[in-house]
């Protein structure tokens, strides 16, 4: 357990860090905004529009596969620790696994879910 | 109960020290290197060779001012810098930097925290490192930040799963998730000391770790997010001072943490000749493995062109995957027989 | 007060205020960024636990991969928190939702206080469990061998998503996908009410 007290640690002394460097940049920096400065980038033009842009919803797709791709490799992770032990039992075992998800891969591919246009 | 804080607060002051001076030594390597691979010689200015550069920097960036767009969402745009610069940092909690040493008495083990989970915690905080770039895109109020930002994640997920596939091979030979259990298992006392690292019995799972570790990195030629000629700065155009130094801090974390990571799966960590002679000389081993990979980083940078967005996402789909997978199931085929 | 206990306290409370306010929040990505911060404390308590793996899975699965889905859909369709939610519910029915409220934490207490869980039972180590409780590799023996049947139905659930994914963002008549949030003009002030209103 004290283990994972060191990345607690670990973990709060970085937030500190980075804080503390705010912290400091906040009293060294000059603070002098007006509103041409604070206008988004835009190629030096004034901002058309709203920031939103349209997106293709490929994204989306490729987000829900990752998600359960995502699921089959923490499925793998266990399945190599146990594997000295039940060899080639454990082997058919996720070839089935990794059979039937490429199937779904291939699947997507085909339907053209994969191409990105 | 206090004496074990104590210790693990000198190990976390130590292990902060060296990541940061680390990073800063990072950009200065990266402006030589390319420097030197573009004929030009690279900061030389800031004291000899120009190795005060980094000091520079830091304090040019700490004096400039923060300029806070009026369009941004405040919340979000001020957590971005941190949530992508802390994962950056975590990865370092898990690696080991040396064989366990007796200091004033005491018997200090040579990394943070032994977890044995390791890996598995090592792809947990890697799986957290999108949020920084998605939170500082949408926060930011600009049409650049956010299709940076979106397209950044979206190369980072479709990475992610082959960059955990491609350890699998790894741990199928050495059956743990422990880091330390897997350094000790490349130990070899021949006079060919690299003969047991891993990189020898999974030749293509290292590649396709490298390959992965640079696109999750967003590092050339994976650097869409940040494509300079059509999104400006990708997800952080708006953000200055201290904020954007954060953010580039947390890149270089980045690329040391997946280098650091690297080396301890596949050549050997901390091993190499002397390691049970001379105390404390792991970390030099380590540190000229890690360097050894940010060399070739840098080097894959100078040479080679940006992807086109279609072309990355394919080959992330449609050739790494495929790949990854394969290589887990020969490399399993391979321990069954007995070949490893 | 021992460390374990100061830690449980700690992150329970975390858990609990970052669930609330996921809640309590109006702009939908800092509700997810909640959402995590209840995840990573829900993540060391099964550490605490001795389920290494759980924690682990709840933050890759949950934390790394399933919320970062939710991102993309708040970005498709441009919720920032400012939509109009319409009125607030009558009088009455905030008064029935706030009895009832109250009503269920009482029984929760309740539920907590009468034997659920033993007073005497250590808070947060579990001591008495075997040794690799939780642990990766125990997870691991049993699911790839007692559990083995379980285990590759999952395979043909994760292989219906693939297909249901597939499927749904296609328009049949083009074969091409549909836009999700796609509308007229950049300005798109019409996809902001409606999904709006949805909520």
């Amino acid at each position: 357990m004290t283990e994972y007290l060191a990345v607690l640690i670990f973990i709060f002394a970085g937030i500190g860090i980075v804080l503390f460097t705010f912290l400091l940049s906040r009293l060294l920096r000059p603070i002098n905004p007006y509103h041409e400065k604070n206008i988004n980038y835009e190629c030096a033009e004034n901002p058309i529009g709203t920031s939103w842009v349209k997106f293709n919803n490929r994204f989306y797709i490729f987000a829900l596969i990752f998600v359960i791709f995502d699921v089959e490799v923490v499925f793998l992770f266990p399945w190599a620790v146990v594997f000295g032990q039940l060899g080639l039992y454990a082997l058919v075992e996720m070839v089935i696994f990794i059979g039937i998800l490429f199937f779904g891969i291939f699947y997507a591919w085909r339907k053209g879910a994969l191409k990105w246009v | 109960m206090v004496e074990i804080i104590i210790a693990a607060g000198i190990k976390v002051i130590f292990v902060l020290a060296a990541v940061l001076t680390g990073c800063a030594y990072a950009t200065y390597m990266e402006r030589k290197v390319v420097g030197h691979l573009q004929h030009r010689i690279g900061p030389s200015y800031a004291g000899p060779y120009g190795l005060l550069q980094p000091i520079a920097d830091a304090v040019k960036l700490m004096f400039k001012e923060d300029i806070v767009p009026d369009k941004v969402e405040r919340a979000t745009f001020a957590l971005a810098p941190l949530v992508s610069f802390i994962p950056a940092l975590l990865t370092f909690a898990v690696v080991p930097f040396g064989k366990d040493n007796t200091v004033f008495g005491y018997d200090v083990k040579m990394v943070l925290s032994d977890l044995n989970i390791g890996i598995l915690f090592v792809f947990a905080i890697t799986s957290l490192g999108v949020y920084g770039i998605v939170l500082a895109g949408w926060s930011s109020g600009s049409k650049y930040s956010l299709m940076g930002g979106i397209r950044s994640s979206a190369q980072m997920i479709s990475y992610e799963v082959s960059y955990g596939l491609s350890i699998i091979g790894v741990l199928l030979i050495a059956n743990t998730l422990s880091l330390r259990e897997l350094v000790e298992q490349q130990a070899s006392d021949s006079i060919w000391f690299f003969s047991n690292w891993f990189i020898f019995k999974q030749p293509l799972g290292c590649l396709l770790y490298v390959t992965c570790a640079i696109a999750e990195t967003n590092r050339l030629p994976f650097d869409l997010p940040e494509a300079e000629s059509e999104l400006v700065a990708g997800y952080h155009t708006e953000y200055s001072s201290m904020r954007f130094a954060m953010f580039f801090i947390g890149e270089y974390a980045n690329m040391i943490a997946v280098s650091a990571v690297g080396a301890t799966l596949f050549c050997g960590g901390w091993q190499g000749p002397f390691v049970n002679e001379i105390p404390f000389i792991g970390i030099f081993w380590l540190a000229l493995k890690v360097f050894v990979f940010m060399f070739v980083y840098i080097w894959l940078r100078g040479t080679l062109p940006r992807f086109r967005y279609d072309q990355l996402m394919n080959f992330g789909w449609k050739v790494l995957l495929p790949l990854a997978l394969l290589n887990t199931m020969v490399t399993g085929l391979f321990v069954v027989m007995g070949w490893f | 007060m021992n460390l374990d206990t100061l830690i449980f306290i700690i992150s329970a409370v975390v858990a609990v205020f970052g669930g609330t306010m996921m809640i309590a929040q109006r702009n939908p990505v800092l509700s997810v960024m909640y959402l995590i911060l209840s995840l990573v404390a829900q993540a060391v308590l099964y550490v605490q636990l001795g389920a290494l793996f759980l924690g682990a899975i709840l933050i890759i699965v949950y934390s790394g991969a399933i919320l970062v889905l939710f991102l993309f859909v708040i970005m498709l369709l441009n919720l920032r928190g400012t939509e109009d939610l319409g009125h607030g519910s009558q009088p009455i029915s905030r008064f029935t939702k706030f009895v009832l409220s109250i009503l269920f934490v009482f029984e929760l207490i309740a539920v907590v206080k009468t034997g659920f869980i033993r007073s005497e039972s250590p808070i947060g180590m579990m001591t008495t469990v075997a040794e690799d409780f939780g642990s990766v590799k125990a997870v691991a023996t049993l699911l790839f061998t007692k559990y083995v049947y379980p285990f590759e139905l999952a395979g043909i659930l994760l292989l219906a998503a693939i297909v249901g994914a597939v499927v749904m963002t296609r328009d049949s008549q083009r074969g091409d996908s549909l836009r999700i949030g796609s509308a007229p003009d950049s300005q798109a002030p019409d996809i902001e009410q409606e999904t709006g209103g949805e909520q």
